[in-house]
């Protein structure tokens, strides 16, 4: 079973930003998006969760998914951490419940959501503002919330951008038990290869919209498929654990 | 492997605090529900005052007879305190919470804390319309009284049918219909002074008066129309607090959790334009309660649209009865048009919350 999209297309105007992309994510199984900047990782992400105008079909366990049902089942988390709000870091957990939510909230319910807080050790900032809190720890709360959802598709966009080094192997990991405990599909845009490579399943490298390449870190990590995603050269090894890691050198 | 582990031993750290952090919700909860009730004790308490006092110098014993034993009263006291005194403090709570969630509504599906009826033109509009009325002397042959108020009614549906237009070329993002709300405030001050240039002195002397804002136009005619106008915003709205709350977390991530974020602009818009009109249509020009009245009610109950449209509405009530309060007590024997006075009551309070206050609440 997986989400598989076919011939999705994105255009801004009469720029197209996402071409022909037709892939599977598989459940119980971490994807990860790679690729530099303006590849259309972001744009392919909002397309995929209904939030942004895109041609083609979008299909999970054979079936052909709906707007609604897209908004429905598929969590997205947006890559930047701004925030302007004075909600507190536990109603904002709260609202990725949204359907659930009443004029009075079970006291299990808060339960749950205070929970999700503790899986990111942020239960003392629960009565916190996201305006009082720092931007790495804002991207922890909107994880515990797109986590609270308990979505069959999860499409974190750069979740470890304004995370330190811990915190990134934190999240990568919680995120990857999620995938494997739930058999929800998970796809991660990243930009650090080393990680993407030791916590994802599959690999898919964009470059202009186009798949350049995808398939295990293996048949992914390569120097040609650097240089023609990013533009440079890089040492590619295998750390102690046999995964891959990439060192980039310089660019071409 | 055992690093694997180490991790996921890492993010559950703080499971035992599971049981404070409920009870820290529920305190926060009780903290705003106290507010609530404090709001609603000072509105009651404003309420009885704004009976009390009038130009007419009652005793207090009379105005509470012809209120609770009106069979008793003297005729004179009972025609004051009913058809004149009490239509007037009705008309200020209705106009207070109807400014007091409309501006709540325009700054949440703005995302914008300058945003307020006033501000995006829809004010203007109003009174442009009104002194239009005023200026060529047209009346309603079935409904004189409603001339008036009808104009401005329609002219402020006008401004928000403009904006509405405009915004919805580009997708109603809140930008442009900031944009267009601001164009639309300066558009319709242009067309407000352009009367009042072409008004005799006499009639420019009824239009200032309306345009400063009076509850002396309050009564029994016209209160049920605010109070019927508030009731249908209120159903509208009330399915979608948790829409509007989570709207605060930006346009992208409301609509990742599910929220339709155009749909549900669209229909506050319309919401807000009806609460304006009706609230500034019988009363004149209020131009600081929409703007304030929310940014006191998120200081002091944070972003819960539950208990925040509430405390907004309280607010803009309790603004609005203390400065119809204010304008009896500043001139005795007479009473100060009540929109000369409203920034008198909320500013002072409003500074004092900013100065106190150790949050950021935009």
């Amino acid at each position: 079973m997986s989400l598989q999209t076919k011939h999705l297309s994105v255009s801004y105007g009469t720029a197209p930003i996402i071409r022909d992309f037709s892939e599977p994510f598989k459940t119980g199984q971490v994807t990860a998006l790679i690729g530099c900047n303006g590849a259309g990782k972001s744009t392919l992400f909002k397309a995929m969760a209904g939030l942004s105008p895109m041609k083609g079909h979008l299909l999970f366990a054979e079936h052909l998914l709906t707007a609604a049902e897209q908004r429905q089942h598929i969590a997205y988390m947006p890559q930047d951490t701004d925030a302007t709000s004075s909600l507190t870091v536990l109603e904002v957990v709260l609202l990725g419940r949204l359907g659930k939510l009443g004029m009075r909230l079970p006291t299990s319910l808060v339960g749950e959501a205070t929970t999700a807080l503790q899986t990111f050790g942020l239960a003392t900032l629960e009565n916190r503002t996201l305006n009082e809190i720092s931007g790495g720890q804002r991207q922890l709360v909107y994880l515990a919330q797109a986590l609270f959802r308990t979505p069959k598709v999860l499409l974190l966009d750069e979740p470890t951008a304004a995370l330190d080094l811990r915190h990134q192997l934190l999240v990568l990991d919680r995120v990857r038990t999620y995938a494997r405990d739930s058999g929800a599909c998970v796809a991660i845009a990243l930009h650090d290869l080393t990680l993407a490579a030791q916590f994802s399943d599959r690999l898919i490298g964009l470059k202009d919209g186009l798949v350049v390449a995808a398939g295990t870190a293996s048949d992914v990590l390569t120097q040609q498929n650097l240089q023609a995603m990013y533009g440079i050269k890089a040492d590619i090894s295998r750390g102690p654990s046999g995964k891959i890691q990439v060192t980039p050198l310089h660019a071409v | 492997m055992s690093s694997a582990l180490n991790t996921s031993d890492a993010l559950t750290e703080g499971a035992a605090q599971a049981a404070p952090a409920q009870l820290g919700y529920r305190q926060l909860i009780a903290r705003r529900v106290f507010w609530l009730v404090a709001a609603t004790a000072t509105l009651a308490v404003l309420v009885v005052a704004d009976i009390l006092i009038g130009p007419a110098f009652l005793a207090g014993g009379d105005v509470l007879q012809a209120l609770f034993l009106p069979s008793q009263a003297s005729s004179m006291v009972r025609v004051i305190v009913h058809d004149i005194r009490l239509p007037m403090t009705l008309m200020a709570i209705l106009v207070g919470i109807s400014l007091g969630t409309a501006g709540v509504h325009m700054q949440t599906i703005l995302g914008n804390p300058l945003a307020s009826p006033y501000t995006l033109g829809f004010s203007a509009a109003a009174g442009f319309g009104a002194a239009l009325a005023i200026l060529t002397g047209i009346t309603l042959p079935f409904a004189p009284w409603l001339t008036i108020p009808l104009a401005a009614f329609v002219m402020c549906a006008a401004a928000a049918a403009l904006v509405f237009a405009f915004a919805n070329i580009r997708g109603m993002s809140p930008e442009i219909m900031v944009l267009a709300g601001i164009a639309t405030l300066f558009m319709f001050q242009s067309a407000q002074s352009m009367v009042q240039y072409l008004a005799s002195p006499e009639v420019l002397q009824s239009i200032v008066f309306w345009l400063f804002g009076s509850l002396l136009k309050a009564s029994w005619n016209n209160v049920p129309i605010v109070a019927a106008c508030f009731v249908f915003a209120s159903l509208i709205v009330l399915p979608n607090l948790w829409q509007l709350t989570a709207l605060r977390l930006g346009d992208v991530r409301a609509a990742s959790i599910g929220v339709d974020v155009k749909s549900l602009r669209i229909k506050l818009f319309a919401v807000v334009a009806l609460l304006t009109a009706s609230g500034v249509a019988f009363v004149g020009t209020i131009g600081f309660v929409g703007l304030v009245a929310p940014h006191i009610a998120r200081m002091l109950v944070g972003e819960d649209q539950r208990i925040l449209l509430p405390m907004s509405a309280l607010t803009g009530a309790i603004t609005m009865t203390g400065a119809s309060v204010l304008s009896k007590l500043v001139s005795p024997g007479g009473v100060i048009p009540i929109g000369i006075v409203t920034a008198l009551i909320g500013v002072p309070f409003l500074f004092f919350l900013i100065l106190r206050g150790q949050r950021r609440h935009w």
